[in-house]
């Protein structure tokens, strides 16, 4: 969930205590330093294996034209044009960029706006209460939200219903059969998702703001407004950082939420990548163009968390 | 105390107001599926509707046995077991080595590790399938286990390393005067007040373990043999329309995960937090 890289100065080498001799210390410490290795090792082995290995074979069959069956043949970067000149992948990526929106950044605003009106509240009772239940959609796996919001969608579902009984049944859809509709409506399943982690998580940065910077601007005669915009969001730039961090990863690499509710449907209007690589890879037949798009998201995914990790640093 | 005034009291309303609202938005579709679940199948039904013709907990036993999620629970249950010790372990000797020992490119090695914070799932799978196929690992428990531990590594040794970071550096000297080696230093001096790092990190890999959805999708292709959750994605493609099936079937997939949150919430909620923020 960290996704920050910034590197720890290595660990000073203890004092060698060598009382015989400096070979011997020197022997010694080399010794310490291969015990040191073998206790990362566990961790490493696994990680390279199932994880960097894997990436890496990705990137090499993305040069290549194979269907999973038949001998691989080299095409060199013809799947990367590919990537990007195909109408259904581009597709894809402004629906994972409109994701972004859904899951980024609404959740954060309603997160910011929902923290500073909460924070200042006089009675903190039932606090730990909210937060559990806030964090609720976190727990639960995607499949499940998505089942239960397909419930929630569906042409007798909820939020018809909800519609109905307010007297505004003639805008009751079928949310996510809809052209229209579908993209947002999966766009809003990922906001009911992380908006409570992003409220809570600013929740607990505003117990680090000092009251008195409030009491100073209010003496200045700052409004909700000003106060929310000059103290609230810029103090809380780390936070936001990482909320940033987590829900661009989420939304670019979203696959459970999409493959449950809508499948890429109806038509192509709710595809993303997560979902192409899948059909591609395992029931199109095209592996090498699935393996580029997925060397492409990565790469995608990893410089905007850079980028936004940057920001964060930088001097407000 | 000062009077309220009308601005006060909109102010002072304004803080409960949103809370109760975003407590309503997370629960309501919680409860519709609820209600759905004990509503009898087959029938046509509303969103929030009280069960006026009885609760039907048949639907749960449905699932259960004729659905055959009995046995998707309990792979679920076997994977966790496999992933949850194993990870918790490496990531422990790891994060301690590298807080506290002269690791010969600790600095690079730890970088290395981080990177794996942003690689997604989608681009270790496509190999992952083929690899393990031609190992005869598909289908299998050590595969897909495997894979889940190595997905899970980077997280745990950031997340242990920064533990044994914190710890007083005299602590580690100090055994070491007395002679223990490093391994007794771990067991015998640190691990006694570090469980509720190694507790939360075990609910979060618990947590992940049990939500993975695409490794199990992809890497055990039997879908009864799969975990609940990708089972859960079978079966609503096969009973997509029977919402109350479908409703206990999910109610029973999240329960376990539930179950482990309710009891383990403050190390969920705050390893989830302090996790984001430590980096």
């Amino acid at each position: 969930m960290a996704l920050t890289t910034h590197h720890p100065p290595p660990v000073p080498p203890g004092p060698a205590r060598n009382r015989t001799g400096r070979h011997a210390g020197a022997r010694r410490r080399r010794r310490r330093r291969a015990t040191a290795l073998l206790y990362v090792l566990p961790a490493l082995l696994p990680y390279t294996l199932f994880a960097v290995l894997p990436a890496l074979h990705t990137a090499y069959l993305s040069l290549f034209d194979w269907d999973g069956v038949t001998l691989p043949s080299f095409t060199g970067f013809a799947n990367y044009r590919k990537v990007f000149s195909d109408p259904q992948l581009r597709a894809a990526a402004w629906h994972a960029g409109a994701l972004v929106l859904f899951f980024s950044a609404l959740p954060i605003f309603i997160g910011l706006v929902s923290a500073a009106i909460a924070a200042r509240r006089s009675g903190r009772r039932g606090t730990a209460a909210v937060r559990t239940l806030l964090f609720l959609p976190q727990v639960v796996p995607l499949v499940a939200v998505a089942i239960i919001w397909r419930w929630v969608y569906a042409e007798d579902g909820t939020l018809n219903q909800l519609l109905r009984a307010v007297g505004l049944g003639r805008f009751a859809d079928s949310w996510l059969g809809s052209f229209t509709w579908s993209l947002p409506a999966v766009g809003l399943i990922g906001t009911w998702v992380v908006a409570g982690l992003c409220m809570v998580l600013f929740l607990s940065g505003t117990q680090r703001i000092d009251q008195e910077i409030y009491e100073a601007a209010r003496m200045d005669g700052a409004g909700p407004v000003r106060e929310f915009w000059s103290i609230t969001v810029p103090l809380l730039r780390p936070e936001i950082a990482v909320a940033l961090s987590i829900t661009v990863i989420a939304a670019l690499s979203s696959f459970d939420l999409i493959y449950i509710t809508t499948g890429g449907g109806p038509g192509n209007s709710t595809v993303v990548p997560g979902i192409l690589i899948y059909r591609l890879a395992f029931g199109g037949g095209q592996v090498g163009l699935a393996s580029a798009l997925a060397v492409v998201l990565t790469a995608v995914i990893s410089i905007a968390v850079l980028v936004i990790n940057r920001l964060a640093r930088e001097a407000p | 105390m000062t009077p309220l005034t009308p601005v006060r009291t909109v102010r002072g309303l304004a803080a409960p107001v949103v809370l109760t609202l975003f407590c309503a938005a997370v629960l309501v579709p919680f409860l519709s599926l609820l209600l759905a679940s004990v509503q009898p199948a087959g029938t046509p039904l509303t969103g929030l509707a009280l069960p006026r013709h009885g609760i039907h907990l048949e639907n749960f036993a449905h699932a259960w046995s004729r659905a055959g999620f009995g046995p998707l629970l309990r792979s679920s249950a076997v994977i966790a077991l496999a992933v949850v010790p194993a990870a918790v372990l490496c990531a422990t000797l790891a994060g301690y080595a590298l807080a506290t020992m002269d690791v010969p490119g600790g600095g690079k090695l730890y970088t290395y590790l981080l990177l794996g914070l942003s690689i997604p799932t989608e681009v270790t799978v496509i190999p992952l399938y083929y690899d393990l196929r031609a190992l005869g690992l598909t289908n299998t428990v050590p595969g897909l286990a495997l894979a889940e531990i190595a997905a899970f590594m980077p997280f745990g040794v950031f997340w242990m390393r920064a533990h044994f970071a914190t710890m007083p550096r005299s602590l580690i000297e100090a055994a070491r005067l007395d002679g223990a080696s490093s391994w007794t230093t771990l067991w015998r001096v640190l691990m006694p007040s570090s469980r509720p790092a190694v507790t939360t990190l075990g609910v979060l890999y618990f947590v992940w373990s049990w939500n993975q959805f695409l490794l199990p999708l992809i890497l055990i292709q039997d879908p009864r043999r799969r975990t609940a959750p990708a089972g859960l994605g079978f079966f609503t493609g096969q009973y997509g329309v029977d919402v109350p099936s479908l409703a206990a079937a999910t109610l029973i997939v999240i329960a376990p995960v539930l179950a482990v949150y309710l009891f383990f919430q403050r190390h969920f909620i705050n390893g989830v937090l302090s996790g984001a923020l430590k980096g």
